[in-house]
């Protein structure tokens, strides 16, 4: 694949799109797996929301 | 089940448990597919290889358009029903929705040197673009630096409706004004002006570009959910808390 005279241009444009990507993605799944575990260790120690409490 | 129990986060979280692995593999089938048709598009008669960038751009702008248009839509939902899931689709959909937007202002300027002969010109598409970057800047800032939540929801889809005004300008700036710019050309009267060749690569990154902005949006939607679980129990454990010592 031949991308001319304006190869920077075409690599940076999609170079940039991955790193945005990327980084969106990296933090998607960094706080789920955040919120994830700080809810087990309220949970561990036995606070439940109000809808999760048994009547 | 019926849509309407999709209201109920729990049951929410389900479905989305179960729907992300399917939209992620599809989203990834189509990435492959549509980066490579991409490496075997023709380039352009007179852009040469920089109408690769299209790929990218088109997408992008479209998405970041889409992701307030979403906005808007959920701040009605958070203003008139008061939904709290409706906040929370709000809320999602401005980080995802800001990102796209600075992806397309980036590719485009990288893509307007080589065909322009520069990065950036103060027109109409290129500036309510910029401002729709800022009002997404806005409606984080609002999101993230309120110390109560529903306070902030509020104050941002008020933003959302307000700044949903720029959608048409942004849409209409290249047949309004005199702009650099291209006008419309691929949903426009009469058809798409784009050779089939380069039409069908675009139309599959778009929708591939599409999926991922559903995908992640359905996944910063799951953690906005578990976040508030997280509020609401540290509130529950610091009510406790002050009960015991009294």
């Amino acid at each position: 694949m031949n991308l001319g005279p304006h190869a920077d241009f075409i690599i940076a444009a999609y170079a940039v799109t991955i790193f945005v990507i990327t980084a969106l993605i990296a933090w998607v799944v960094l706080d789920y797996s955040a919120q994830r575990r700080i809810l087990g260790d309220l949970e561990e120690r036995s606070i439940t929301r109000r809808s999760q409490r048994k009547s | 089940m019926p849509v309407i129990d999709l209201a109920n986060p729990t049951r929410f979280l389900n479905v989305v448990n179960r729907v992300l692995p399917w939209l992620i593999a599809a989203t990834l089938i189509l990435f492959v597919i549509g980066l490579y048709r991409v490496m075997n598009a023709p380039d352009d008669y007179q852009q040469g290889a920089t109408v690769k960038i299209m790929f990218l751009h088109v997408p992008a702008a479209w998405l970041g358009m889409f992701g307030w248009g979403l906005m808007s839509i959920a701040a009605l939902g958070t203003l008139v029903w008061r939904h709290p899931l409706a906040d929370v689709a709000g809320k999602a959909a401005a980080p995802i929705g800001a990102a796209f937007t600075f992806i397309c202002l980036v590719t485009g300027s990288l893509w307007g040197r080589p065909t322009w002969g520069t990065y950036w010109v103060w027109d109409a598409r290129l500036t309510s673009m910029l401002v729709l970057l800022l009002l997404y800047l806005g409606v984080l800032a609002l999101y993230w630096t309120a110390e109560e939540p529903g306070r902030g929801a509020r104050a941002a889809a008020v933003l959302s409706l307000v700044g949903a005004v720029n959608l048409p300008i942004i849409k209409f700036s290249v047949d309004w004004w005199n702009t650099l710019h291209q006008p419309a050309s691929v949903f426009r009267m009469g058809g798409s002006s784009i050779d089939p060749a380069l039409l069908t690569p675009l139309l599959i990154m778009a929708l591939a570009f599409t999926l991922l902005f559903l995908t992640l949006h359905l996944a910063v939607m799951r953690n906005e959910i578990l976040r508030r679980r997280v509020r609401s129990m540290r509130l529950l454990q610091a009510q406790k808390l002050v009960e015991a010592s009294a």
